[in-house]
């Protein structure tokens, strides 16, 4: 290198420098608990012991109340409510579904906290209170993944009132 | 000033790895118990900090579902370091000072357990031209270690002496990692780890959170018979070269300590949170301590060091020999970044 390297060279404009970290992950006592239940199709979730709320899926305490859930699960049905809708004309590198799809939040009955997923239906008809259920993959190919729910397709339900899902809007 | 004191302190114990819970969940005991001891629920603090880093967890934002262990509803007044949550204790520190809080909740979490924590650390470093040579945090300790054994202003029997001393201590402190009875000669027989470091020279890798009340004034003497005063704290940092600092001292801790007060009256113990022999030692000579000082009653970093938790932990260990009237004046300090690099101290003083 010599005084002049800038000169003959130009400056130095980018520096690459990779970054690689490996982390052995745990989910959790409470995403433990739902993924096991979810590996044999059920969906679990844990009730605020202060309001009774219940939370999906199951975590260690509720968000609001700061408390602790205890060992109580309450198994959800896979039916619910169409909360809001979004349909994707956009790519994105990690959902390999052909353009456009339609990802919706899914309100499951008797739960108080929304999912996200998506939905197998035609674009026009997709709305909010739409009742809708989940398609689950083969029961062979059940792993520890939410992804063992395909997608959800809309059920021959009327609407639910708006009332009942106003709130997760 | 206000008078702020320190009326609450729960920790869990460090552990090497803690295999089924996640951070948040090692976190949501500590404060559950923080709200038993202090009788406070979570409306009632004006102010929540925390401190942990998104680097440990392997995750954007992780932090953010530490507030699960708190409640954020209604909304909360809220903060967040990305450093030990005895930054996170400064920051509510500066609010309560500001008159925009009267109380507040820290907390300080982390599970290095998931990582290759020596080579994380290097993130910390000089981007440009040495974070790129990964080198690990033991072997940048060693290097200060090499420096501080052939400048003759330290001897490795005294680096073995700290681990002596701390680990014999942590032996009444049930939530140590590392507690027993070790001798000089005994560590002195160890083959080095990273030369001139052995094992006992350095701090245990712990996953951990702990956790802590602030008041002011009035409000303090009501939730603490004997709460903790600080009367003093303060941080300063160095650059971040190595190559620009003097590593055979601390000098950032001798400015905090002045700046603080520690030598204002006498030191009954202090809690140190250096997280290799060497560098406690250098800690100790920054802050002037002499025989009459009792290091590390708990047993230190040396013996426990949950990451981003464990300085807020020295802090609460001073205050709690201060409620229990086992001591009436206590110096605390914390540190972040290679080698030293970031040091905070802080004075507490009972009634």
């Amino acid at each position: 290198m010599t005084e002049n390297d800038e000169e003959e060279n130009g400056p130095i404009e980018i520096l690459r420098t990779p970054i690689s970290l490996d982390y052995d992950y745990s989910a959790g006592q409470s995403a433990s608990r739902f993924l096991r239940a979810i590996a044999q199709g059920k969906l679990m979730g844990q009730r605020c012991p202060v309001d009774g709320r219940v939370y999906f899926p199951s975590r260690g305490s509720c968000p609001q109340h700061g408390v602790t859930f205890g060992d109580e699960a309450v198994e959800l049905p896979d039916k619910g409510t169409i909360v809001t809708f979004s349909i994707v004309r956009v790519p994105s590198a990690n959902i390999p579904l052909e353009l456009p799809y339609i990802t919706v939040n899914v309100l499951l009955d008797g739960a108080d906290t929304i999912m996200m997923h998506v939905l197998d239906a035609e674009l026009e008809d997709v709305h909010m209170g739409m009742r809708v259920q989940a398609v689950w993959k083969p029961k062979e190919e059940w792993t520890i993944s939410t992804g063992n729910i395909i997608y959800f397709q809309p059920i021959d339900e009327p609407d639910a009132d708006y009332e009942s899902y106003k709130e997760h809007i | 000033m206000r008078d702020v004191a320190v009326v609450g302190f729960t920790q869990s114990p460090s552990v090497r790895r803690e295999p089924n819970r996640n951070e948040v969940e090692i976190l949501i005991p500590v404060i559950d118990a923080l709200r038993e001891q202090t009788g406070l629920v979570s409306q009632d603090f004006d102010f929540v900090c925390s401190g942990s880093s998104d680097y440990l967890a392997g995750q954007s934002f992780a932090f953010v579902s530490g507030l699960d262990a708190v409640g954020a509803w209604p909304p909360v007044c809220e903060s967040h370091v990305e450093m030990d949550g005895a930054w996170a204790l400064y920051e509510a520190w500066v609010k309560i000072q500001m008159g925009y809080a009267d109380t507040a909740l820290v907390y300080g979490f982390g599970k290095p357990s998931m990582g290759d924590l020596p080579l994380t650390m290097a993130l910390q470093l000089d981007p440009y031209s040495v974070m790129p040579l990964w080198p690990d945090a033991i072997s940048i300790a060693g290097l200060q270690a090499r420096l501080c054994l052939e400048g003759g202003i330290i001897t490795e029997r005294e680096m073995a002496g700290a681990a002596v001393r701390d680990r014999g201590h942590a032996k009444g402190n049930p939530n140590a990692q590392i507690a027993g009875d070790y001798t000089v000669d005994g560590i002195l027989a160890e083959p080095f780890l990273v030369n001139p470091l052995r094992k006992s020279d350095c701090a245990p890798i712990s996953d951990g959170a702990s956790a802590i009340v602030l008041a002011a004034g009035d409000r303090a003497r009501s939730l603490s018979e004997r709460p903790a005063w600080i009367r003093g704290i303060e941080h300063i940092c160095e650059p971040q070269d190595l190559g620009v600092r003097d590593l055979g001292r601390s000098r950032s801790t001798e400015i905090a300590g002045e700046k603080a007060g520690v030598s204002a009256g006498q030191v009954d113990i202090a809690e140190l949170s250096a997280p290799f022999t060497h560098q406690e030692i250098l800690v100790e000579k920054a802050l002037g301590l002499t025989e009459a000082t009792q290091v590390n009653p708990s047993g230190g970093a040396l013996a426990g060091n949950p990451m981003m938790a464990v300085g807020l932990s020295r802090i609460g260990e001073c205050a709690a020999r201060i409620w229990q009237g086992d001591a009436d004046r206590a110096v605390a300090h914390a540190t972040s970044g290679p080698c030293l690099q970031q040091n905070l101290v802080c004075v507490l003083e009972g009634e």
